[in-house]
């Protein structure tokens, strides 16, 4: 066989991941005009000018050059601060935090540094893209629970109970929750950290969202006593300030986890982008009143999302945390993948199928309230006039 | 303030049923809103926002510092009053420092701006002296970006 051809030359942990039910979306979305989104997973609002000009005058003094592995000492400092502030938890700047390219790249450090072959992962679905591959790639073996509407696509103790074993040595969670908006109270919260030191399991936290919560404030795993000890929490820069494209999330955990996360970094990374490191400190220093705007933007676009399908009549909970809302379209007959193109093609909106979060995303719609208010007000009498012509089929309630 | 009102300073053509979704309340509550805000003088009208450079009527303005004389009785609001009445004026503050008001002025063309300023505003009683700057270029007005082109949205159409 023609060595070009050949499959064996890419291994075969590689061949058999199977590609994001997200990009199979975007490619059949891709290059279509007049199609309005609500499959970003990204804030609309360009990053507060006033990070950005930050940026530029880093760029003007000439900070261009590599950063401290673990990331610069004063972003690090600012972390400690912002932390301490918010989420109730005191990190040692030095050796307790590594500044990352994203959470990506702090997740897939994160499960590598901690798992064994074979250790076991629990994490709930539905859930963001890349949970399950991150914890294949690691040599980890994913385990997973899923969420139902009927609890708010919220996790509980004993679901956690049902799945756990002698194996599992992680727990990975993602509160508040893309795609589902899900988020946890504090007794939630609380009944999760006692099941983690009951069963001695090590938590990785995604808290991406944290700042966007709606109805109450987020409670994060560290602010809960004895859990800082056990839990590698995960933030970064990307939603609630807006700063996708800089590529800076960053880590804090037991200084015996994070400087064996720091060698995988060094490693495959150096340090991340020192533009980004310098507008993130900015942020985490300056931030707080433009994400508060932001966040109320968001609110006034979901209670709009909200209204709007309660008047149609298709189900969907409060999403009470990120930027998505996540209504159940399975009452219509078609599969989430069928709604989504029939949506698609004859009324030009883009949502993503529920399905692509997982299998029990099945008969739901992930739609994304990060695009304007213009937008997301016709995108919502698109969709109405959908449900409109389903009825008319006979299809649904 | 009311987030109603921020809304509508945000975009006052957005529908009463729209902005009683993004408020989750009722429509009849919203129109209820608005009705006693415009009759209690907190909202005081409804307009576009035009980009004067883009369109092709060429106006000129000058913004104008102006000292005046105080009045025992009533301080500066006679002859803020007064000056503030010409159609002209569009803009007009009392401010501190070196001098007391403030004001925005529009004319069809520099001849008649300035000749508001000589024959009208400087011959006042209790108006000191005036300082005229012409206004060349507009980049911002009230938080909206003038200068250059509407933004478009350059995000992935689907992203994880």
């Amino acid at each position: 066989m023609d060595s070009t051809t050949s499959p064996s030359r890419v291994a075969r942990r590689v061949r058999e991941l199977p590609f994001s039910g997200i990009r199979k979306f975007f490619d059949i979305v891709a290059g279509r005009k007049d199609v309005i989104s609500l499959g970003v997973g990204e804030p609309d609002f360009n990053t507060p000018w006033r990070i950005r000009e930050a940026a530029l005058w880093s760029l003007e003094r000439g900070a261009t050059h590599y950063t401290a592995n673990r990331g610069e000492p004063a972003l690090r400092q600012a972390v400690c601060r912002y932390v301490a502030k918010h989420f109730g938890a005191q990190y040692d700047w030095d050796r307790e935090v590594l500044v990352t390219v994203g959470v990506s790249e702090a997740l897939d450090v994160a499960m590598r540094t901690l798992l064994n072959p074979g250790d076991e992962v629990l994490y709930h679905e539905p859930c963001f893209v890349s949970y399950r591959p991150t914890i294949v790639l690691a040599g980890g073996v994913p385990v997973c629970v899923e969420t139902r509407r009927e609890d708010d696509f919220r996790l509980t103790r004993p679901m956690l109970e049902a799945a756990v074993t002698p194996k599992t040595r992680v727990l990975l969670l993602n509160f508040p929750c893309n795609p589902t908006g899900a988020v946890l109270s504090r007794a939630d919260v609380e009944d999760i950290a006692d099941f983690c030191i009951a069963h001695d399991l090590t938590l990785v936290s995604d808290e991406i969202y944290a700042e966007l919560t709606y109805d109450r404030p987020h409670v994060s795993f560290v602010s809960v006593p004895g859990m800082k000890e056990r839990t590698v929490f995960l933030h970064g820069m990307s939603k609630a300030w807006a700063m996708t494209g800089f590529r800076i999330g960053y880590a804090c955990a037991p200084a015996d986890i994070l400087e064996n996360m720091m060698k995988l970094h060094q490693y495959a990374i150096m340090s991340a982008p020192t533009t980004g490191q310098r507008a993130a400190a900015e942020a985490l220093d300056h931030g707080d009143e433009a994400v508060a705007q932001m966040v109320a933007e968001y609110n006034r676009r979901r209670r709009y999302l909200i209204s709007a399908f309660a008047e149609m009549g298709v189900p969907c909970h409060t999403p009470a945390g990120a930027f998505y809302a996540f209504p159940y379209v399975g009452g219509f007959g078609l599969s989430s993948e069928e709604f989504a193109l029939r949506l698609l093609e004859e009324h030009q909106v883009a949502a993503v199928p529920g399905d692509a979060f997982g299998r029990s995303g099945a008969g739901f719609l992930r739609c994304a309230y990060a695009t304007g208010m213009d937008q997301i007000r016709e995108s919502m009498r698109r969709f109405a006039d959908f449900v409109d012509t389903l009825r008319q089929e006979g299809r649904g309630a | 303030m009311d987030e109603l009102l921020t809304l509508l300073q945000n975009n006052a053509r957005t529908s009463v049923e729209d902005l009683a979704r993004e408020l989750g309340t009722t429509p009849a509550d919203v129109a209820e809103r608005i009705d006693r805000y415009e009759r209690d003088g907190v909202i005081r009208g409804y307009r576009a926002m035009i980009s004067d450079d883009l369109t092709a009527d060429d106006r000129v303005t000058a913004v104008i510092e102006v000292r005046v004389q105080p009045e025992r009785e009533g301080g500066f609001d006679r002859i803020a009053r007064r000056i503030s009445g010409f159609d002209e004026v569009v803009n007009m503050y009392l401010m501190s420092g070196k001098y007391d008001l403030l004001l925005f002025v529009s004319g069809k063309n520099l001849r008649q701006v300035a000749s508001f300023v000589s024959e009208r505003l400087s011959t006042l009683d209790g108006v000191l002296s005036t300082g005229t700057h012409f206004m060349l270029k507009t980049y911002k007005e009230d938080g909206v970006l003038m200068a250059g082109e509407v933004q478009s949205d350059d995000r992935l159409q689907v992203s994880p």
